[in-house]
């Protein structure tokens, strides 16, 4: 194995991004994930890249736009209140069938909230947050080392199917340091025949636009966009199950709420209490399929979140609510003790579990 | 180690500046009553000196920190008794300086009384498995970018090589090469090596000045 470092997860992402051959980064500062910035800002200027303090999150995200329609690969990263600003750029990006990486470190909210860690902005990156019908692949990395995989992969995927890729991170994950391998493969990037490079008189123009005069034509390009998701959702489900075969309880978490869970689900265990996990990797796509087979055996989920309960209705949903589906959260900031996710787990056992 | 009035820690940020400061003051307060910590970061909000301020409490240690650090005002700011550090000449303390030049900016508003006394350590901590100071050409780059904003230079070098809760014996013998040609290039002496209890316990005549360290408590895994 090649050599770890150590790194903050925010320097993670940063490093892996130039690892997949990102050079063109533009942001805006903000807390907990200014570390992404400023590791571009010493970085990109040695390796002949751009780094661009832009003079706000909404230019950022325009600039993005701007880079990804000449085919190279770009990213801008921020916090929940700065990826709101950037939320008109998204629905470009998507309306323009763009490829670009966007990473959001959450902080605690509404508004401009706290700078400690949150997971509630689920709801923002799985079903929108900017307008019009679009979704985004977005990816839940609970490890510096999956902060630095997911950033990676997260680029891939976005060439591959002309869309955001969203890392969405908190400030957990930004802030603490692992160590980490970064000798990670890269695949080749793949032409991109619709750039707009120049034509050298030798091709038809290429045009790079969201903007439809003809309603049916716009609707033809929503049913094209829509077919291409269903692609994603058969094929691009990224998740972990640990000690689900058995289990009576079944908690479903991502990120740090995942690694609160897998202590919990540990000393359950120990009490005797089958309890199990499903981390989802991938939020958009769900991944459905390990819910449809645990609730084959499962008397009860617990969604742990750091939100007022927003995966859970996914949770829901993925089980079409079979079995009860209950909450185990902290907001605002807080983050959920293994304790308060056990005592979910003995309550569950207790109802659910002796049926 | 021999303590001046004043040791002042910098270091690129995540070096592990904090950590050390934590068990220096507890250190330098078995000897002396009147021992401060400060906490001179203005940029960074999180794992601060303050998560430790109960045990400084208990073992009668000055904690001297702005208010708001690890509050959710998230704005660079200072303590308002941080010249006590030079005005009391009975105080002895640890400044724990932010990462980084601009962390160690705000050390340049003590650094002309600092100098005039006399009576100091600026030790740069250094952990060779950070990936900006990875050899000791990038690792003296940033350390003259933090003389230049803190306006004090440096007399020693704290060699923290670590990889967090994964470190070996090897990692930290391996990074004494490293360390020798940070000392080498900028001409400052290795006053410290730094690992946590357990490593101590397993390399302590191996290497020189050797120094034991209970590190501070990390969010959940």
């Amino acid at each position: 194995m090649a050599d770890k470092v150590l790194m903050k997860g925010n320097e993670a992402i940063a490093e892996a991004a130039i690892i997949a051959g990102c050079r063109h980064y533009f942001g805006y500062p903000i807390t907990p994930q200014t570390e992404v910035a400023a590791y571009m800002a010493k970085k990109m200027p040695k390796i002949g890249g751009v780094f661009l303090q832009a003079e706000s999150e909404i230019a950022a995200i325009n600039m993005v736009y701007g880079v990804s329609s000449t085919g190279k690969r770009v990213m801008t990263s921020s916090s929940s209140p700065g990826i709101s600003l950037k939320g008109e750029g998204l629905s470009y990006l998507a309306g323009s069938d763009l490829p670009a990486l966007v990473v959001n470190v959450q902080r605690g909210g509404p508004g401009l909230g706290g700078i400690q860690p949150s997971q509630s902005d689920y709801f923002q990156s799985t079903r929108g947050g900017g307008h019009g019908d679009y979704r985004m692949i977005v990816l839940a990395p609970a490890s510096v080392q999956e902060m630095a995989e997911l950033t990676v992969k997260g680029f891939e995927l976005a060439d591959k199917y002309r869309m955001t890729a969203m890392v969405l991170a908190d400030g957990t994950m930004g802030q603490m340091m692992e160590p980490v391998s970064l000798d990670i493969e890269v695949a080749p990037q793949p032409e991109k025949p619709w750039a707009t490079t120049g034509t050298k008189l030798e091709r038809e123009h290429n045009i790079v636009n969201s903007l439809s005069l003809v309603p049916d034509e716009l609707e033809m390009l929503n049913f094209k966009r829509y077919e291409r998701y269903k692609v994603i959702e058969e094929n691009e489900t990224m998740y972990e199950e640990y000690m689900v075969d058995d289990a009576d309880i079944v908690i479903a978490a991502f990120g740090i709420a995942a690694r609160v869970s897998k202590n919990a689900v540990n000393e359950a265990r120990v009490m005797g209490i089958k309890a199990g996990l499903i981390r989802p990797i991938t939020l958009w796509p769900f991944p459905v399929a390990p819910f449809e087979k645990a609730v084959e055996h499962a008397k009860q989920f617990i969604s742990v979140e750091l939100s007022m309960g927003q995966m859970i209705e996914d949770v829901k949903l993925a089980t079409k609510c079979r079995v009860p589906v209950t909450l185990c959260n902290r907001a605002g900031g807080m983050i959920p003790s293994p304790d308060q996710v056990l005592t979910a787990i003995k309550e569950a056992a207790n109802e659910g579990g002796n049926k | 180690m021999e303590y001046k009035r004043l040791t002042l820690l910098c270091g690129h940020y995540g070096s592990g500046k904090t950590n050390i400061a934590v068990n220096m003051a507890l250190d330098l307060r078995k000897k002396y009553d009147n021992v401060a910590v400060a906490d001179l970061d203005i940029v960074n909000p999180y794992f601060r000196t303050k998560d430790s301020s109960k045990e400084f409490e208990e073992a009668g240690i000055r904690l001297i920190v702005s208010e708001f650090a690890n509050s959710n005002l998230d704005i660079p700011s200072l303590p308002q008794d941080m010249y006590a550090l030079t005005d009391d000449l009975r105080l002895r303390a640890v400044i724990d300086v932010g990462g980084d030049d601009r962390g160690a900016l705000a050390l340049g508003r003590l650094a002309p009384k600092i100098i005039q006394e006399g009576n100091y350590d600026m030790l740069m901590v250094i952990n060779k498995f950070r990936p900006l100071t990875p050899d000791a050409e990038s690792t003296i780059e940033v350390m003259h970018e933090i003389e230049g904003a803190g306006g004090i230079k440096f007399t020693g070098l704290i060699n923290n090589s670590n990889l967090s809760d994964e470190t070996s014996p090897q990692d930290v013998l391996k990074s004494r090469d490293y360390a020798m040609q940070v000392s080498a290039l900028s001409g400052l002496p290795i006053v410290l090596t730094t690992v946590k209890q357990e490593l101590y316990n397993i390399l302590n005549g191996q290497i020189d000045n050797l120094f034991p360290m209970v590190l501070q408590k990390r969010p959940a895994n």
